[in-house]
Protein backbone atom coordinates (compact mmCIF):
# COMPACT_ATOMS: atom_id res chain seq x y z
CA UNK A 1 0.00 0.00 0.00
CA UNK A 2 2.95 2.01 0.74
CA UNK A 3 6.39 1.83 -0.61
CA UNK A 4 9.52 3.84 -0.31
CA UNK A 5 12.49 3.59 -2.61
CA UNK A 6 15.88 5.18 -1.50
CA UNK A 7 13.93 8.06 -0.85
CA UNK A 8 15.73 11.05 0.20
CA UNK A 9 14.99 14.22 1.57
CA UNK A 10 16.40 17.66 1.91
CA UNK A 11 15.17 21.20 2.43
CA UNK A 12 16.99 23.59 -0.08
CA UNK A 13 20.50 23.18 0.04
CA UNK A 14 21.19 21.07 3.12
CA UNK A 15 21.85 18.20 3.98
CA UNK A 16 19.53 15.39 3.62
CA UNK A 17 17.70 14.72 7.01
CA UNK A 18 16.41 11.32 5.46
CA UNK A 19 18.44 9.41 3.49
CA UNK A 20 18.28 5.68 1.18
CA UNK A 21 14.87 5.33 3.16
CA UNK A 22 13.33 1.67 1.52
CA UNK A 23 10.33 -0.01 3.17
CA UNK A 24 7.03 -1.28 2.33
CA UNK A 25 3.86 -0.77 4.49
CA UNK A 26 1.36 -3.61 3.98
CA UNK A 27 -2.59 -3.44 3.99
CA UNK A 28 -3.83 -4.23 7.78
CA UNK A 29 -0.83 -3.89 9.12
CA UNK A 30 0.28 -1.51 12.60
CA UNK A 31 3.51 0.01 12.43
CA UNK A 32 5.24 2.05 14.93
CA UNK A 33 7.70 4.85 14.09
CA UNK A 34 10.29 5.84 16.37
CA UNK A 35 13.42 7.90 16.75
CA UNK A 36 15.49 10.47 18.75
CA UNK A 37 14.20 13.84 18.39
CA UNK A 38 14.97 15.73 15.47
CA UNK A 39 15.63 12.27 13.51
CA UNK A 40 12.78 13.33 11.07
CA UNK A 41 9.56 11.64 11.92
CA UNK A 42 7.81 14.39 11.26
CA UNK A 43 9.14 14.75 7.84
CA UNK A 44 8.33 11.14 7.13
CA UNK A 45 5.10 11.23 8.31
CA UNK A 46 4.61 14.21 6.11
CA UNK A 47 5.92 12.59 3.12
CA UNK A 48 3.57 10.51 3.57
CA UNK A 49 0.98 12.34 3.81
CA UNK A 50 1.99 14.06 0.61
CA UNK A 51 2.62 17.51 2.09
CA UNK A 52 6.05 17.03 1.23
CA UNK A 53 7.86 15.33 -1.89
CA UNK A 54 11.26 13.72 -1.58
CA UNK A 55 13.95 14.84 -3.36
CA UNK A 56 14.87 11.76 -4.65
CA UNK A 57 13.88 8.20 -4.89
CA UNK A 58 10.07 6.66 -5.01
CA UNK A 59 7.34 7.39 -3.16
CA UNK A 60 4.43 5.12 -4.49
CA UNK A 61 1.02 5.11 -2.41
CA UNK A 62 -1.85 3.18 -3.61
CA UNK A 63 -0.12 2.34 -6.25
CA UNK A 64 0.59 5.38 -7.55
CA UNK A 65 3.77 7.06 -8.12
CA UNK A 66 3.33 10.45 -5.87
CA UNK A 67 5.89 12.61 -8.19
CA UNK A 68 3.47 12.20 -10.80
CA UNK A 69 0.21 13.41 -9.46
CA UNK A 70 -1.45 17.13 -9.71
CA UNK A 71 -2.79 18.97 -6.79
CA UNK A 72 -6.13 17.36 -7.23
CA UNK A 73 -5.54 14.25 -7.45
CA UNK A 74 -3.20 14.70 -4.35
CA UNK A 75 -6.63 16.01 -2.63
CA UNK A 76 -8.32 12.83 -3.85
CA UNK A 77 -5.58 10.87 -2.61
CA UNK A 78 -5.71 12.57 0.74
CA UNK A 79 -9.01 11.86 1.48
CA UNK A 80 -7.78 7.95 1.78
CA UNK A 81 -5.80 9.20 4.02
CA UNK A 82 -6.45 10.01 7.52
CA UNK A 83 -4.18 12.03 10.04
CA UNK A 84 -3.73 13.12 13.82
CA UNK A 85 -1.41 15.97 14.57
CA UNK A 86 -0.20 16.70 17.94
CA UNK A 87 -1.13 19.89 18.21
CA UNK A 88 -5.00 18.20 16.47
CA UNK A 89 -5.77 20.65 14.37
CA UNK A 90 -9.86 21.07 15.20
CA UNK A 91 -11.09 24.62 13.77
CA UNK A 92 -12.27 26.48 16.40
CA UNK A 93 -15.51 28.53 14.86
CA UNK A 94 -16.95 25.01 14.64
CA UNK A 95 -18.50 22.50 17.10
CA UNK A 96 -17.30 19.08 17.38
CA UNK A 97 -19.95 17.35 15.26
CA UNK A 98 -19.31 20.11 12.38
CA UNK A 99 -15.42 19.59 12.93
CA UNK A 100 -15.64 15.74 12.56
CA UNK A 101 -17.93 15.80 9.55
CA UNK A 102 -15.79 18.23 7.52
CA UNK A 103 -14.28 14.98 5.61
CA UNK A 104 -17.73 14.44 4.39
CA UNK A 105 -18.53 17.99 3.89
CA UNK A 106 -15.34 18.38 1.61
CA UNK A 107 -16.40 15.50 -0.52
CA UNK A 108 -19.31 17.36 -1.12
CA UNK A 109 -21.96 14.79 0.53
CA UNK A 110 -25.29 15.80 1.48
CA UNK A 111 -25.79 16.11 5.56
CA UNK A 112 -28.53 13.36 6.04
CA UNK A 113 -26.37 10.89 4.23
CA UNK A 114 -23.63 11.51 7.18
CA UNK A 115 -25.05 12.57 9.91
CA UNK A 116 -26.21 9.13 11.45
CA UNK A 117 -22.39 7.98 11.04
CA UNK A 118 -20.97 11.05 12.62
CA UNK A 119 -23.18 11.03 15.93
CA UNK A 120 -22.51 7.22 16.12
CA UNK A 121 -18.42 7.86 16.17
CA UNK A 122 -19.25 10.74 18.12
CA UNK A 123 -20.75 8.65 20.91
CA UNK A 124 -18.34 5.34 20.18
CA UNK A 125 -15.81 7.65 20.98
CA UNK A 126 -17.31 9.11 24.12
CA UNK A 127 -18.12 12.65 22.84
CA UNK A 128 -21.93 12.27 22.72
CA UNK A 129 -22.13 14.82 24.85
CA UNK A 130 -19.93 17.41 23.55
CA UNK A 131 -20.88 17.22 19.71
CA UNK A 132 -22.85 20.89 20.03
CA UNK A 133 -19.32 21.94 22.20
CA UNK A 134 -16.64 24.65 20.23
CA UNK A 135 -12.92 23.16 20.31
CA UNK A 136 -11.77 25.55 22.82
CA UNK A 137 -13.69 24.68 25.86
CA UNK A 138 -13.03 20.79 25.24
CA UNK A 139 -10.51 18.77 27.01
CA UNK A 140 -7.31 18.11 25.36
CA UNK A 141 -8.41 14.45 25.80
CA UNK A 142 -11.70 15.77 24.36
CA UNK A 143 -10.07 17.75 21.60
CA UNK A 144 -7.58 14.21 20.81
CA UNK A 145 -10.64 12.01 20.74
CA UNK A 146 -12.51 14.56 18.02
CA UNK A 147 -8.94 14.96 16.31
CA UNK A 148 -9.12 11.24 15.93
CA UNK A 149 -13.03 10.27 15.02
CA UNK A 150 -12.70 13.53 12.30
CA UNK A 151 -9.23 10.89 10.78
CA UNK A 152 -11.38 8.04 10.84
CA UNK A 153 -14.66 9.03 10.03
CA UNK A 154 -14.34 8.92 6.27
CA UNK A 155 -13.02 4.82 6.30
CA UNK A 156 -9.24 6.03 5.32
CA UNK A 157 -6.78 3.12 4.13
CA UNK A 158 -4.22 4.76 5.66
CA UNK A 159 -3.96 6.77 9.45
CA UNK A 160 -1.25 8.42 10.51
CA UNK A 161 -0.62 10.10 13.89
CA UNK A 162 2.19 12.03 15.10
CA UNK A 163 4.30 12.12 18.28
CA UNK A 164 1.96 12.86 21.01
CA UNK A 165 -0.85 10.75 20.07
CA UNK A 166 -0.36 7.36 20.83
CA UNK A 167 1.29 5.54 17.27
CA UNK A 168 4.34 7.31 16.97
CA UNK A 169 5.83 7.76 19.58
CA UNK A 170 9.03 7.86 21.94
CA UNK A 171 7.34 5.34 24.42
CA UNK A 172 9.30 2.53 24.16
CA UNK A 173 7.21 0.74 27.19
CA UNK A 174 4.11 1.31 25.57
CA UNK A 175 5.61 -0.11 22.02
CA UNK A 176 6.59 -3.24 24.47
CA UNK A 177 2.58 -3.47 25.09
CA UNK A 178 1.96 -4.27 21.42
CA UNK A 179 2.92 -6.56 18.84
CA UNK A 180 3.95 -4.30 15.80
CA UNK A 181 6.64 -3.74 13.46
CA UNK A 182 9.18 -0.79 14.62
CA UNK A 183 10.48 0.97 12.10
CA UNK A 184 13.47 3.53 14.19
CA UNK A 185 14.90 6.61 12.55
CA UNK A 186 18.45 7.14 13.76
CA UNK A 187 21.05 9.59 11.75
CA UNK A 188 18.50 10.12 9.13
CA UNK A 189 18.34 6.02 7.92
CA UNK A 190 15.74 3.94 8.62
CA UNK A 191 15.93 0.62 11.06
CA UNK A 192 13.39 -1.40 11.12
CA UNK A 193 13.28 -4.07 13.57
CA UNK A 194 10.30 -6.77 12.63
CA UNK B 1 -28.84 27.46 21.35
CA UNK B 2 -29.53 24.72 19.58
CA UNK B 3 -33.11 25.70 18.66
CA UNK B 4 -32.02 29.57 18.05
CA UNK B 5 -29.46 28.17 15.22
CA UNK B 6 -32.08 26.22 13.43
CA UNK B 7 -36.16 25.64 14.12
CA UNK B 8 -36.62 23.47 12.01
CA UNK B 9 -34.87 19.81 13.42
CA UNK B 10 -35.30 18.06 16.38
CA UNK B 11 -32.92 19.45 19.90
CA UNK B 12 -30.29 17.15 20.39
CA UNK B 13 -29.34 16.89 16.59
CA UNK B 14 -26.17 18.34 15.47
CA UNK B 15 -26.27 19.65 12.30
CA UNK B 16 -23.71 21.64 9.88
CA UNK B 17 -24.53 25.43 10.11
CA UNK B 18 -21.34 27.00 10.74
CA UNK B 19 -19.99 28.47 7.43
CA UNK B 20 -16.14 27.11 6.81
CA UNK B 21 -14.96 30.09 6.38
CA UNK B 22 -15.73 33.02 8.94
CA UNK B 23 -17.07 35.63 7.72
CA UNK B 24 -15.84 37.98 10.45
CA UNK B 25 -12.14 36.49 9.76
CA UNK B 26 -12.52 38.90 6.21
CA UNK B 27 -11.88 42.21 7.39
CA UNK B 28 -14.38 43.04 4.73
CA UNK B 29 -15.34 46.99 6.14
CA UNK B 30 -12.34 48.14 4.48
CA UNK B 31 -12.71 46.44 1.32
CA UNK B 32 -16.68 47.75 1.19
CA UNK B 33 -15.35 50.77 1.68
CA UNK B 34 -12.28 50.45 -1.40
CA UNK B 35 -15.16 48.99 -3.66
CA UNK B 36 -17.51 51.66 -2.67
CA UNK B 37 -15.24 54.55 -3.55
CA UNK B 38 -14.22 53.22 -6.78
CA UNK B 39 -17.14 52.57 -8.32
CA UNK B 40 -18.41 56.09 -7.09
CA UNK B 41 -15.38 57.24 -8.75
CA UNK B 42 -16.36 55.26 -11.96
CA UNK B 43 -19.67 55.80 -12.13
CA UNK B 44 -18.98 59.94 -11.86
CA UNK B 45 -16.36 59.48 -14.41
CA UNK B 46 -18.86 57.31 -16.82
CA UNK B 47 -21.73 59.87 -16.15
CA UNK B 48 -20.02 63.09 -16.93
CA UNK B 49 -18.39 61.29 -20.19
CA UNK B 50 -22.14 60.30 -20.76
CA UNK B 51 -23.52 63.71 -20.06
CA UNK B 52 -20.30 65.45 -22.81
CA UNK B 53 -21.30 62.98 -25.25
CA UNK B 54 -24.52 63.89 -25.42
CA UNK B 55 -24.32 67.65 -25.23
CA UNK B 56 -21.55 67.75 -28.10
CA UNK B 57 -23.74 65.71 -29.88
CA UNK B 58 -26.24 68.07 -29.95
CA UNK B 59 -24.37 70.93 -30.55
CA UNK B 60 -22.76 69.33 -33.71
CA UNK B 61 -25.84 68.57 -34.80
CA UNK B 62 -27.32 71.98 -34.18
CA UNK B 63 -23.88 73.67 -35.69
CA UNK B 64 -23.50 71.52 -38.42
CA UNK B 65 -26.77 72.45 -39.77
CA UNK B 66 -26.50 75.74 -40.25
CA UNK B 67 -24.06 78.18 -42.19
CA UNK B 68 -23.81 81.74 -41.70
CA UNK B 69 -23.75 84.72 -44.56
CA UNK B 70 -22.05 87.91 -43.04
CA UNK B 71 -22.93 90.81 -45.14
CA UNK B 72 -20.64 93.89 -44.54
CA UNK B 73 -22.38 97.23 -45.49
CA UNK B 74 -19.83 99.34 -48.19
CA UNK B 75 -20.00 103.06 -49.50
CA UNK B 76 -21.96 103.61 -52.08
CA UNK B 77 -24.05 100.30 -51.19
CA UNK B 78 -27.76 99.77 -50.59
CA UNK B 79 -27.20 97.16 -47.44
CA UNK B 80 -30.87 96.20 -47.70
CA UNK B 81 -30.50 95.24 -51.26
CA UNK B 82 -27.66 93.69 -50.52
CA UNK B 83 -28.41 91.06 -47.96
CA UNK B 84 -31.71 90.42 -50.02
CA UNK B 85 -29.35 89.24 -53.37
CA UNK B 86 -27.11 87.41 -51.06
CA UNK B 87 -30.26 85.88 -49.79
CA UNK B 88 -31.95 85.08 -52.93
CA UNK B 89 -28.57 83.52 -53.99
CA UNK B 90 -28.59 81.60 -51.43
CA UNK B 91 -31.32 79.86 -51.48
CA UNK B 92 -30.85 78.85 -54.95
CA UNK B 93 -28.21 76.67 -53.93
CA UNK B 94 -28.95 72.91 -53.86
CA UNK B 95 -28.85 71.80 -50.66
CA UNK B 96 -30.22 74.71 -48.43
CA UNK B 97 -33.46 74.12 -46.86
CA UNK B 98 -34.17 77.18 -45.33
CA UNK B 99 -32.66 81.26 -45.65
CA UNK B 100 -33.26 84.07 -42.83
CA UNK B 101 -32.02 87.02 -43.08
CA UNK B 102 -31.99 89.08 -39.78
CA UNK B 103 -33.37 92.07 -39.87
CA UNK B 104 -31.78 95.49 -38.79
CA UNK B 105 -33.66 95.36 -35.19
CA UNK B 106 -32.15 91.44 -34.60
CA UNK B 107 -28.54 92.41 -35.59
CA UNK B 108 -28.79 94.99 -33.25
CA UNK B 109 -29.70 92.62 -30.47
CA UNK B 110 -26.97 90.27 -31.26
CA UNK B 111 -25.09 93.35 -30.34
CA UNK B 112 -26.48 94.75 -27.62
CA UNK B 113 -24.72 92.40 -24.83
CA UNK B 114 -21.61 94.74 -26.28
CA UNK B 115 -22.39 97.77 -26.45
CA UNK B 116 -25.90 98.08 -24.66
CA UNK B 117 -29.51 99.51 -25.91
CA UNK B 118 -30.73 102.20 -27.08
CA UNK B 119 -27.91 103.08 -29.75
CA UNK B 120 -28.59 103.50 -33.11
CA UNK B 121 -27.21 101.00 -35.71
CA UNK B 122 -27.80 103.81 -38.62
CA UNK B 123 -24.58 105.15 -37.39
CA UNK B 124 -22.56 102.80 -37.44
CA UNK B 125 -21.48 100.23 -40.19
CA UNK B 126 -23.03 97.05 -38.83
CA UNK B 127 -22.88 93.58 -40.82
CA UNK B 128 -25.93 91.54 -41.04
CA UNK B 129 -25.99 88.27 -40.88
CA UNK B 130 -28.19 85.43 -42.79
CA UNK B 131 -29.01 82.24 -41.28
CA UNK B 132 -29.65 79.48 -43.87
CA UNK B 133 -30.27 75.73 -42.67
CA UNK B 134 -28.73 72.71 -44.83
CA UNK B 135 -30.80 69.95 -45.49
CA UNK B 136 -29.99 67.21 -43.07
CA UNK B 137 -27.86 64.18 -45.21
CA UNK B 138 -26.29 66.69 -48.04
CA UNK B 139 -23.53 67.12 -48.61
CA UNK B 140 -23.27 71.23 -49.44
CA UNK B 141 -20.57 72.72 -51.44
CA UNK B 142 -19.23 75.86 -49.74
CA UNK B 143 -16.86 76.60 -51.69
CA UNK B 144 -18.96 76.78 -55.16
CA UNK B 145 -21.32 78.99 -52.54
CA UNK B 146 -18.86 81.20 -51.23
CA UNK B 147 -17.67 82.26 -54.95
CA UNK B 148 -21.05 82.53 -56.74
CA UNK B 149 -21.88 84.79 -53.48
CA UNK B 150 -18.37 86.51 -54.10
CA UNK B 151 -19.46 87.48 -57.54
CA UNK B 152 -22.74 88.90 -56.25
CA UNK B 153 -21.31 91.07 -54.09
CA UNK B 154 -17.68 91.28 -52.92
CA UNK B 155 -18.61 92.12 -49.09
CA UNK B 156 -20.34 88.65 -48.16
CA UNK B 157 -18.46 85.90 -46.55
CA UNK B 158 -19.29 82.31 -45.71
CA UNK B 159 -18.89 80.85 -42.35
CA UNK B 160 -19.28 77.52 -42.05
CA UNK B 161 -18.46 76.92 -38.45
CA UNK B 162 -16.35 74.26 -39.66
CA UNK B 163 -13.24 74.66 -37.40
CA UNK B 164 -15.65 75.19 -34.62
CA UNK B 165 -17.16 71.62 -34.90
CA UNK B 166 -13.58 70.60 -35.03
CA UNK B 167 -12.47 71.73 -32.16
CA UNK B 168 -15.58 70.45 -30.28
CA UNK B 169 -15.25 67.05 -31.47
CA UNK B 170 -11.62 67.03 -30.57
CA UNK B 171 -12.51 68.63 -26.82
CA UNK B 172 -15.22 65.61 -26.54
CA UNK B 173 -12.73 63.03 -27.72
CA UNK B 174 -10.13 64.31 -25.19
CA UNK B 175 -12.86 64.42 -22.45
CA UNK B 176 -14.05 60.71 -23.23
CA UNK B 177 -10.86 59.94 -23.34
CA UNK B 178 -9.53 61.28 -20.25
CA UNK B 179 -12.38 59.41 -18.39
CA UNK B 180 -11.01 56.23 -20.11
CA UNK B 181 -7.94 57.08 -18.73
CA UNK B 182 -9.60 57.38 -15.23
CA UNK B 183 -11.66 54.05 -15.29
CA UNK B 184 -8.74 52.27 -16.17
CA UNK B 185 -7.25 53.59 -12.81
CA UNK B 186 -9.68 53.11 -11.05
CA UNK B 187 -10.07 49.19 -12.06
CA UNK B 188 -6.92 48.68 -11.27
CA UNK B 189 -6.89 50.33 -7.98
CA UNK B 190 -9.80 47.55 -7.42
CA UNK B 191 -8.01 45.05 -8.41
CA UNK B 192 -4.72 45.48 -6.53
CA UNK B 193 -6.85 46.48 -3.17
CA UNK B 194 -8.71 43.14 -3.71
CA UNK B 195 -5.63 41.06 -4.21
CA UNK B 196 -4.34 42.67 -0.99
CA UNK B 197 -7.30 42.00 1.10
CA UNK B 198 -7.67 38.34 -0.52
CA UNK B 199 -4.19 37.47 0.47
CA UNK B 200 -4.94 39.17 4.27
CA UNK B 201 -8.11 36.80 4.49
CA UNK B 202 -5.71 34.02 3.60
CA UNK B 203 -3.30 35.05 6.06
CA UNK B 204 -5.97 35.34 8.62
CA UNK B 205 -7.78 32.07 7.97
CA UNK B 206 -3.78 29.85 7.15
CA UNK B 207 -5.24 27.61 9.53
CA UNK B 208 -8.39 26.42 8.04
CA UNK B 209 -7.04 26.22 4.53
CA UNK B 210 -4.09 23.82 6.09
CA UNK B 211 -7.21 21.88 7.51
CA UNK B 212 -9.00 21.27 4.53
CA UNK B 213 -5.46 20.77 2.73
CA UNK B 214 -5.78 17.74 5.82
CA UNK B 215 -8.99 16.61 5.16
CA UNK B 216 -8.81 16.03 1.10
CA UNK B 217 -10.38 19.54 0.25
CA UNK B 218 -9.28 20.58 -3.32
CA UNK B 219 -8.03 23.74 -4.51
CA UNK B 220 -11.65 24.58 -5.96
CA UNK B 221 -13.39 23.82 -2.54
CA UNK B 222 -11.26 25.70 -0.65
CA UNK B 223 -11.71 28.89 -2.91
CA UNK B 224 -15.10 28.87 -3.35
CA UNK B 225 -15.73 29.18 0.27
CA UNK B 226 -13.35 32.52 0.29
CA UNK B 227 -14.82 33.91 -3.25
CA UNK B 228 -18.35 33.78 -1.76
CA UNK B 229 -17.61 36.07 0.33
CA UNK B 230 -15.92 38.70 -1.76
CA UNK B 231 -18.51 38.31 -4.33
CA UNK B 232 -20.79 39.44 -1.19
CA UNK B 233 -18.36 42.43 -0.19
CA UNK B 234 -17.60 43.20 -4.20
CA UNK B 235 -21.52 43.53 -4.48
CA UNK B 236 -22.02 45.45 -1.59
CA UNK B 237 -19.28 47.89 -2.22
CA UNK B 238 -20.10 48.36 -5.73
CA UNK B 239 -24.19 48.96 -4.96
CA UNK B 240 -23.04 51.54 -2.13
CA UNK B 241 -21.29 53.48 -4.94
CA UNK B 242 -23.58 53.58 -7.60
CA UNK B 243 -26.02 54.42 -5.49
CA UNK B 244 -23.83 57.49 -3.96
CA UNK B 245 -23.40 58.39 -7.90
CA UNK B 246 -26.92 58.20 -8.69
CA UNK B 247 -27.81 60.05 -5.65
CA UNK B 248 -25.33 62.84 -7.02
CA UNK B 249 -26.78 62.98 -10.41
CA UNK B 250 -29.42 63.18 -9.15
CA UNK B 251 -29.65 66.19 -6.82
CA UNK B 252 -27.06 67.85 -9.03
CA UNK B 253 -29.93 68.04 -11.86
CA UNK B 254 -32.01 70.14 -9.07
CA UNK B 255 -28.67 72.41 -8.32
CA UNK B 256 -28.32 73.25 -11.60
CA UNK B 257 -31.61 74.64 -11.82
CA UNK B 258 -31.34 76.66 -8.81
CA UNK B 259 -28.23 78.06 -10.28
CA UNK B 260 -29.62 78.69 -13.53
CA UNK B 261 -29.35 82.26 -14.64
CA UNK B 262 -25.83 82.92 -12.89
CA UNK B 263 -23.01 82.83 -14.83
CA UNK B 264 -21.28 79.69 -13.55
CA UNK B 265 -24.99 77.67 -14.31
CA UNK B 266 -25.25 78.92 -17.41
CA UNK B 267 -21.89 78.06 -18.21
CA UNK B 268 -22.23 74.54 -16.73
CA UNK B 269 -25.46 74.29 -19.04
CA UNK B 270 -23.33 75.10 -21.73
CA UNK B 271 -20.91 72.59 -21.28
CA UNK B 272 -22.94 69.76 -20.14
CA UNK B 273 -26.90 70.32 -21.15
CA UNK B 274 -29.60 70.05 -18.22
CA UNK B 275 -27.25 67.96 -16.41
CA UNK B 276 -29.88 65.38 -16.53
CA UNK B 277 -28.43 61.77 -17.38
CA UNK B 278 -30.92 59.79 -19.23
CA UNK B 279 -32.87 56.58 -17.96
CA UNK B 280 -29.94 55.02 -20.28
CA UNK B 281 -27.46 56.16 -18.45
CA UNK B 282 -28.26 54.81 -15.15
CA UNK B 283 -28.42 51.34 -16.44
CA UNK B 284 -25.20 52.11 -17.83
CA UNK B 285 -24.02 53.07 -14.07
CA UNK B 286 -25.70 50.17 -12.75
CA UNK B 287 -23.81 47.58 -15.57
CA UNK B 288 -20.60 49.25 -14.28
CA UNK B 289 -21.26 48.35 -10.52
CA UNK B 290 -22.05 44.82 -11.45
CA UNK B 291 -18.47 44.65 -13.70
CA UNK B 292 -16.50 45.88 -10.43
CA UNK B 293 -18.15 43.40 -8.37
CA UNK B 294 -17.43 40.83 -10.86
CA UNK B 295 -13.77 42.44 -11.30
CA UNK B 296 -13.57 42.12 -7.31
CA UNK B 297 -15.13 38.46 -7.37
CA UNK B 298 -12.23 37.67 -10.78
CA UNK B 299 -9.42 39.34 -9.17
CA UNK B 300 -10.09 37.29 -5.28
CA UNK B 301 -10.27 34.11 -7.46
CA UNK B 302 -6.79 34.69 -9.10
CA UNK B 303 -4.74 35.28 -5.53
CA UNK B 304 -6.72 32.62 -3.98
CA UNK B 305 -5.19 30.34 -6.02
CA UNK B 306 -1.58 32.18 -6.10
CA UNK B 307 -1.61 31.62 -2.73
CA UNK B 308 -3.22 28.09 -2.19
CA UNK B 309 -0.16 26.52 -3.98
CA UNK B 310 1.74 28.37 -1.35
CA UNK B 311 0.12 26.56 1.15
CA UNK B 312 -0.09 23.44 1.96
Amino acid sequence: MVRFENVGLRYGLGPEVLRDLTFQIPAHSFQFLTGPSGAGKTSLLRMLFLSLRPTRGLVNLFGQDVSLLNKDAIAGLRSRIGIVLQDFRLLDHMTTYENVALPFRVMGRSESSYRKEVIDLLKWVGLGERMEALPPILSSGEKQRAAIARAVIARPQLLLAGTAVIIATHDIALMDQYDARRMVLHESRLHIYE
Amino acid sequence: MIGSRDQSHQPGQPRNVSPIVPRGSISGRALVAVVAIMTFLASITTGVVLLVRASAGEWQSDIASEITIQVRPAQGRDLERDVANVAEATRAQPGILDVRPFTKAESAKLLEPWLGTGLSLDDLPVPRVIVARVTPGTALDITELRQRLRQINPNASVDDHRAWIERMRSMTGAIVLAGTGVLILVIIATIISVSFATRGAMAANRPIVEVLHFVGAQDSFIANRFLRHFLRLGLEGGLIGVVAAMLVFGFSESVAGWFSGTAVGDQFAALLGTFALPASGYLVLLAQAVLIAAITAWASRRTLFATLDDID
